[in-house]
C-alpha cells in the first residue's frame, strides 16, 4: 500500500522558511544596508512605496531588502504592515501649486510661465552599459557631488513654486472644469470600492495600482485600443507639504512634506459638441515614478468615457485589476493545494463521458 | 449608515493622538504582536457588523473595508479577517484546508493565528468552537455553539455568466437570474449533465443566489437547515455572506434534472467510510488509483475506534 503524505506540513514550512532566508545569505558579498538601498535605489524604494499605499522611505527600503529585490512582495510587506497602524487622522488636501518642486516639464507649450525646468531624469541619457561602476572611484565621486554644488550655487536658485499650466488654461476657458462636487472624500482602505467609483475612490485605487499593471492598460489606450490622444500638460516632480489642522487652533499646520510625482495629461474632448473642451486626465503618486504618474494620468482620463469603448475606459474593469497585491496574490494562491476541487471536476467530466457512451 | 468616509475636514484630534500613544508598544516589541487577534478594535467592530448584516440578509453579499494581512491576498484573508474579529481568548480553533489540518495553508494560517492570539488550537471538529477552513465542510455535524468560516475566492456566483460587478450587483438587487438558470441548462442540452464541479451556485433563503465557496457539491447539503452559523469571507473581492442556522439553502436544479453529488465506487482505503467525501490518489509505479477520506481528522477517529494503527 502507498504511502498517503499527508503529515509533515508544519515541519515543511517552517524548512522552507529557512530555505528562503539562506538564498538571501548565501551570496559571500558584503550585507546590503537599508540605507544603501533607500539612497542607491530610491527608483525602487519610491516603487513599493507607492504600490504600498505608505509614505515611509525607511520601511520601504527594509521591505526591499527583506523581499529581496521583488517589487510585489516588497508593497505586500509595507502594506500589511500599514494594516497595524492605527488611522489618526486625514490630511488637508494637498496643494501641488505649492510643490518644492526637482523637475518640471510641460509637452504642450514650447515655453511657459516658471519655464522647463529638466532636473533630474535620465531621459537624455544614453543608455549604454556604464562600467565605471563595476568599481567606483570614491574620490572622483566626491570630486564630481563638489563640482556640481559649486556650480549649482552659481545659477539662479529655483523659485519656491511654480503657477501650474492646467489654471492658464483653465483661465481662458479652454479645458473643461473639474467636477468638485464630491462633498466626503472616499476612503478606499475604509469602505470597499463600489462601482461606479466615485472620482476620489477612483484616483486612490489609480494611485497605488501597480506600476506595471497601469502601464499596461494604460499603453493599450494610448496605441489604439481607445481614444484618449494625451498631451502632457504638464509633468512635476517635487515635494509636496502635508498639512493637517491643527487639534487645538483648527489652523493648518504642516507636518512635514512627501516627494510625489504628477502628471496632467490633457485630451481633446468631444463630450459637448456645442461646447467643445480640453479634458484633463489626473495621475499623482508617491516618490519619483513618470511612467506611473503618466499612466494614471492617461487612464484617469480613459475611465471617464461615457461609452467605453475598450478595456481600458471600462471604469470596473480598469479599477478591479490594477492592484499588484491583490491581483499577486490572487495569481499565487493557485499553488495552494485544489485537490477538492479538482476531484470533483473529475467526477462531473467522468459522468459527462458516461453519459454520452450512454448516448 | 454612510457609505463614504473621509478627510474632508482633514481633522487630527487630540484625543485619537493620545490613544495612538497607548496604542504604542513598548521599545523593541513589534508592534503587531502587542495586540489580541492582530487587527485593531475599530477594524474588528467594522467586520461584527458587517457580520450581522450579512446573518441578518442570508446570502446576501455585504461589501466590508478589507485589510491587508502579512497572508497574501487570495490565500484566505477574508476567512482570516472574520475569524480575528470574532476569536475571543476563550475560543479553542481548528484550521483545515482540503479537509486537512495539516496541509501547509492551513499549518501557516493556524501558525499566525496562534501567534497574534494565544489561543488553544484542535483537530478535533467537537472541541473546536471556532472552525476556519478552506475548501470542505467537516463531516461531523458540527453544534450551534460552532462557527464554521469559510475561506472565499470568488464570491460572486454570477461571475461566470456576468464579468461586471455593477451588472450582478443589479441582478441580485432584482433577484434577475435568469441567465445562470440558462447556463444550467444549456449545459444539459450540451453534455447531458450538468457540469459545474465544486462552486456549485445555492438559492438560500429562497431569495438570493450564493456561492457556496469552492466546497464539492457533497458539502453542499451540510448546508441546509444547519445547527451552525456558517460565514463566509472573500478578503481580495472584500464581501462577507452568511448562512444563519436553519435557514433554507438550495442547490439549482431542475424538476426533472436534479442535484447530484460526487459519486465514489469505493471507500476510503484507511478507515473504510463509504460515507465521507473521497481524495483520489494515483499509485506512482502501477498507476492503480485508491481513495482516502479527504476530512483527514474524521478519518484518523475512525482508524483510532477501529483499533487500527493510524498511517502518518
Amino acid at each position: 500500500m502507498a504511502y498517503v503524505a499527508v503529515k509533515g506540513g508544519r515541519e515543511a514550512i517552517e524548512q522552507a522558511c529557512r530555505l528562503t532566508e539562506y538564498q538571501r545569505l548565501k551570496g559571500e558579498s558584503e550585507r546590503i544596508s537599508v540605507a544603501q538601498i533607500r539612497d542607491q535605489l530610491g527608483f525602487l524604494v519610491d516603487r513599493v512605496m507607492g504600490e504600498g499605499s505608505l509614505y515611509a522611505p525607511e520601511l520601504a527600503a527594509l521591505a526591499v531588502k527583506q523581499a529581496r529585490g521583488d517589487t510585489f512582495e516588497a508593497a505586500f510587506i509595507l502594506r500589511a504592515y500599514r494594516t497595524t497602524q492605527p488611522r489618526l487622522g486625514y490630511s488637508l488636501s494637498g496643494d501641488t501649486s505649492k510643490m518644492r518642486v526637482i523637475r518640471r516639464i510641460s509637452s504642450a507649450f514650447k515655453d511657459l510661465p516658471g519655464g522647463q525646468v529638466l532636473g533630474p531624469t535620465d531621459d537624455y541619457s544614453l543608455r549604454l552599459m556604464n562600467f565605471d561602476l563595476v568599481n567606483e572611484d570614491e574620490q572622483a565621486n566626491r570630486l564630481a557631488i563638489k563640482e556640481l554644488l559649486t556650480e549649482a550655487g552659481i545659477t539662479t536658485p529655483l523659485p519656491d513654486t511654480f503657477p501650474k499650466l492646467v489654471d492658464l488654461l483653465r483661465r481662458e476657458g479652454l479645458l473643461e472644469e473639474t467636477d468638485r462636487s464630491e462633498a466626503l472624500i472616499s476612503d478606499i482602505t475604509r469602505q470597499s470600492l463600489k462601482i461606479p467609483a466615485s472620482r476620489s475612490a477612483a484616483l486612490q485605487t489609480l494611485s497605488r495600482g501597480e506600476t506595471g499593471g497601469l502601464l499596461c492598460l494604460a499603453y493599450s489606450n494610448m496605441r489604439g485600443y481607445g481614444s484618449v490622444h494625451p498631451t502632457i500638460g504638464e509633468l512635476r516632480v517635487g515635494y509636496l507639504p502635508v498639512e493637517v489642522s491643527h487639534p487645538h487652533t483648527g489652523a493648518p499646520y504642516c507636518i512635514g512634506e512627501i516627494l510625489v510625482t504628477e502628471a496632467e495629461i490633457i485630451s481633446k474632448s468631444y463630450n459637448d459638441a456645442e461646447n467643445p473642451k480640453m479634458t484633463l486626465g489626473y495621475g499623482l503618486c508617491y516618490g519619483h515614478n513618470e511612467t506611473k504618474a503618466i499612466s494614471m494620468g492617461v487612464l484617469d482620463r480613459a475611465i471617464q468615457s461615457s461609452g467605453p469603448g475598450s478595456p481600458s475606459e471600462d471604469q470596473e474593469f480598469v479599477l478591479s485589476h490594477v492592484d499588484g497585491i491583490e491581483s499577486m496574490g490572487f495569481c499565487n494562491h493557485f499553488k495552494l493545494p485544489h485537490y477538492v476541487t479538482f476531484q470533483s471536476d473529475l467526477d462531473r467530466l467522468r459522468k459527462t463521458l458516461e453519459e454520452q457512451d450512454n448516448g | 449608515m454612510a457609505e463614504q468616509q473621509g478627510g474632508a475636514g482633514g481633522t487630527l484630534s487630540s484625543k485619537t493622538l493620545t490613544s495612538y500613544l497607548q496604542e504604542t508598544p513598548p521599545a523593541g516589541r513589534i508592534s503587531t504582536t502587542n495586540r489580541f487577534a492582530f487587527l485593531d478594535e475599530a477594524t474588528k467592530m467594522e467586520i461584527r457588523r458587517k457580520t450581522l448584516k450579512a446573518v441578518a440578509i442570508p446570502g446576501y453579499q455585504v461589501p466590508f473595508g478589507s485589510r491587508e494581512l502579512p497572508i497574501a491576498r487570495g490565500w484566505g484573508t477574508g476567512g482570516i479577517q472574520l475569524t480575528l474579529a470574532l476569536i475571543g481568548p476563550e475560543d479553542i480553533v481548528k484550521v483545515i484546508d482540503q479537509g486537512c489540518d495539516d496541509s501547509v495553508n492551513a499549518v501557516n494560517i493556524r501558525k499566525f493565528i496562534q501567534q497574534v492570539c494565544g489561543v488553544e488550537v484542535t483537530e478535533k471538529t467537537a472541541e473546536a468552537t471556532l472552525i476556519q477552513t478552506r475548501h470542505r465542510v467537516p463531516e461531523e455535524p458540527m453544534g450551534k455553539d460552532q462557527i464554521l468560516v469559510l475561506q472565499v475566492p470568488i464570491p460572486e456566483p454570477l461571475r461566470d455568466v456576468e464579468p461586471s460587478e455593477q451588472e450582478t450587483r443589479r441582478m441580485h438587487g432584482e433577484a434577475d437570474y435568469s441567465s445562470i438558470w440558462l447556463r444550467l441548462y444549456e449545459d444539459i442540452v450540451a453534455y447531458n449533465e450538468i457540469t459545474i464541479g465544486a462552486r456549485y451556485p445555492v438559492l438560500v433563503n429562497r431569495r438570493h443566489i450564493m456561492d457556496p465557496s469552492p466546497i464539492p457539491r457533497w458539502d453542499v447539503p451540510l448546508l441546509h437547515q444547519s445547527e451552525t452559523l456558517y460565514l463566509f469571507g472573500a478578503g481580495r473581492e472584500k464581501r462577507i455572506y452568511a448562512i444563519p442556522p436553519h435557514t433554507e439553502v438550495h442547490p439549482l436544479e431542475f424538476a426533472d434534472h436534479r442535484f447530484r453529488v460526487e459519486r465514489f465506487n469505493q471507500g476510503c482505503m484507511l478507515c473504510g467510510a463509504t460515507d465521507t467525501y473521497l481524495d483520489e490518489i494515483v499509485e506512482g509505479s502501477t498507476a492503480q488509483r485508491f481513495y482516502t477520506c479527504s476530512d483527514t481528522a474524521h478519518c484518523r477517529a475512525r482508524q483510532e475506534q477501529q483499533n487500527k494503527v493510524v498511517a502518518p
